[in-house]
């Protein structure tokens, strides 16, 4: 897909931004990328499919908590976290990305399950990892991490430094961890 | 307070707290007693995973073992787990099925039994370290994942078109010898689940040959680290075509001994054909990349669809099956072994001279010799091993095809020198999505069947 703002030799008028249905599309490292808002998401993935992009390749989160300022285009209002959707189009051999900006007060997000349900353990995944919850997900639950783990580990304010580590020297001394993840060490 | 598991007379609440602290909860399969209907046709539709339209006519199934609308169907039922130790779950993979006699009603796989983190630690290393990471999540491919973290990173730092061609044609060869060995040790293992255990240690015997050829020239078995940004790690060592050439010699006659041993036998097709059918449109609505949708007829193919390296100069032929079933897997994986050596021939004759890796001192180290002559070449070296290379800010999604399907990496830059997010999207990860669905109705020795056609790898799908 070629990105139509690189003709500004001859055209006197500013061209419109390309968009997709409606939503942003900007080009990243020469792959296209459509940002949606939240709420328009599954309706824009649903027309996606029915244009030909037929299979969810990959969705992830990702936390732009120590890097915010990122560059997004008009009218997209950047926030903590990113769900990131890899489109695949198999008939007409491309790719696509959708990106949807999730707000650090409100970490929700609809579920894909409805129009691609191969991203359902992918969702799990996010959540898992992230925090993000998918609504009507059919069964949001951890996935990778103990049903009982404390904390979202690949946030950026999850402290990576230790977990308690049973049969480990102060573990047996002390009979409990010297260090809780997300409570510095006394 | 572990030393307390064996010793009689433990403390009522201290052994609740343990059971407690090692519980996995919500993530298990419930019993149906435990369940409402329509909790259970959520569920049984989350497991079947149809279209919306399809889903719509669920409630059209009058069978009770199904719906689980009468209160004895839970009587009738048992859940039981299959793994984490199971010799034929391939790792640790946990497997909760409610049988009903021998028939499996529900599945659910559960995992994270290997989950060590590996996208966080990712965010730690540079990218120049990131390859002894990504490489040990498919262990049976690591040089497919190498490849894919590599080529995101260049892409990040555009520099994807500027790779010297002998280090493209090398990463070629390593990835098509990765693909026959990943392979070989598919066939050694799916034999081994049905009962064939020569084979495994057939199909084990030829995946030591080429794992013999890598150890020649990345130094290690597995976990080669040997595909980096910007090339490869080193040129093929002298008298690498002797080697591949007696790999392509001898590997041939022994997958002749293969078809003798198990295609052609009735046994062997008895145990296979006609199970664990999925059909295309389910295969792509979940995900599924790799033989596992070869096999239901959808000529999908990376190498060929979306060809990256030097693919599209290379003349192979994209295997694809008829009916989806275990059978069809595994004839896909035996003949992709073939047309991988026919890609092999073609890569031995096609090899250019030049450098293997690209001569951006920014990049790659100098050559060890320069370091004595230039004081350039040594603060190069220095400034790469101790912070390695800043990447422009961005993010990129690059996909390659693996033994096991489509392998993506996503990798978002803030412009330093680590990434900021690292994320793998690993083909096992998914396809084991459509193990519940394949395994509905079938008996519980097919499941062992269908586990091993789905040929996951644990490490990658845990990460």
């Amino acid at each position: 897909m070629a990105d139509a703002t690189t003709t500004e030799a001859d055209a006197p008028a500013p061209e419109p931004p390309p968009t997709v249905h409606g939503h942003p599309l900007t080009d990243s490292n020469g792959q296209p990328v459509v940002h949606v808002p939240r709420d328009k998401y599954v309706a824009l993935i649903k027309q996606l499919a029915d244009d030909g992009y037929v299979q969810a390749s990959d969705l992830t989160g990702i936390d732009y908590l120590t890097h915010p300022g990122r560059t997004l285009p008009d009218g997209i209002v950047a926030g903590r976290f990113e769900v990131v959707v890899n489109l695949i189009d198999i008939e007409h051999r491309r790719r696509l990305r959708v990106r949807v900006q999730i707000p650090a007060d409100d970490v929700t997000c609809p579920t894909l399950f409805d129009v691609h349900p191969g991203t359902e353990a992918m969702e799990r995944e996010t959540y898992d990892m992230f925090g993000i919850e998918f609504t009507d997900h059919p069964d949001l639950t951890r996935i990778l991490m103990p049903e009982d783990w404390e904390g979202f580990p690949l946030r950026k304010d999850y402290d990576p430094g230790e977990i308690p580590v049973q049969f480990s020297n102060d573990y047996a001394i002390s009979g409990r961890p010297s260090y809780v993840p997300g409570v510095p060490p006394s | 307070m572990s030393t307390t598991i064996n010793t009689p007379g433990t403390d009522e609440a201290e052994r609740l707290a343990l059971i407690r602290q090692t519980n996995e909860g919500g993530q298990e399969l419930r019993p149906r007693s435990q369940l409402t209907a329509k909790e259970l046709m959520r569920e049984v539709g989350a497991v079947l995973r149809l279209s919306e339209a399809e889903a719509a006519n669920l409630g059209a199934i009058e069978d009770p073992a199904v719906i689980g609308t009468t209160g004895d169907v839970s009587e009738q039922t048992m859940i039981i787990n299959m793994g984490p130790q199971h010799p034929s779950t391939h790792g640790v993979l946990r497997l909760m099925l409610e049988l009903q006699g021998e028939t499996v009603l529900r599945c659910k796989p559960i995992i994270g039994y290997l989950h060590t983190g590996m996208e966080k630690t990712g965010e730690e290393l540079t990218y120049m370290q990131g390859g002894t990471n990504v490489t040990r999540m498919d262990y049976v491919s690591p040089l497919n994942n190498e490849l894919v973290f590599s080529m995101a990173t260049e892409k990040l730092l555009g520099i994807d078109g500027d790779i010297p061609e002998r280090a493209v044609w090398m990463r070629m060869l390593l990835s098509e010898l990765n693909r026959m060995s990943s392979h070989l040790l598919f066939l050694a293992t799916n034999g081994m689940d049905l009962g064939a255990v020569s084979m495994m240690l057939y199909g084990w015997r030829e995946r030591e040959e080429v794992l013999r050829f890598f150890q020649k020239v990345t130094g290690l078995r597995m976990n080669h680290n040997f595909i980096r940004p910007g090339g490869v790690a080193a040129d093929l060592p002298a008298g690498w075509r002797d080697d591949v050439l007696r790999l392509l010699d001898l590997i041939p006659p022994r997958l002749e001994e293969y078809d003798i041993l198990m295609t052609g036998q009735p046994i062997w097709r008895d145990r296979l054909q006609g199970v664990g059918v999925i059909t295309a449109q389910e295969a792509l609505a979940l995900g599924t990349t790799g033989p596992i949708l070869r096999s239901t007829g959808m000529p999908w193919d990376l190498r060929r669809d979306m060809p990256y390296l030097r693919y599209e100069e290379l003349e192979f032929d994209v295997i694809v099956g008829t009916y989806g079933d275990c059978f069809d897997r595994y004839a896909i994986r035996l003949n992709e072994v073939r047309e991988s050596m026919r890609i092999v021939r073609q890569i031995l004759d096609k090899m250019p001279s030049g450098d293997y890796r690209i001569q951006n001192k920014k990049i790659t180290p100098p050559p060890r010799a320069r370091i004595d002559e230039s004081m350039e070449a040594l603060i190069h070296h220095f400034k790469i091993f101790t912070e390695g290379f800043k990447v422009p800010e961005g993010e990129t999604y690059v996909a390659i095809e693996s033994p096991r399907g489509e392998i993506g990496c996503y990798i978002a830059s803030d412009g330093s020198a680590k990434p900021y997010r690292m994320h793998i999207r690993g083909p096992s990860f998914v396809n084991l999505q459509c193990l519940p669905h394949m395994l509905r109705n079938c008996l519980v020795a097919d499941a062992i069947a269908i586990i091993s056609s789905v040929d996951p790898i644990l490490g990658e799908v845990d990460r």
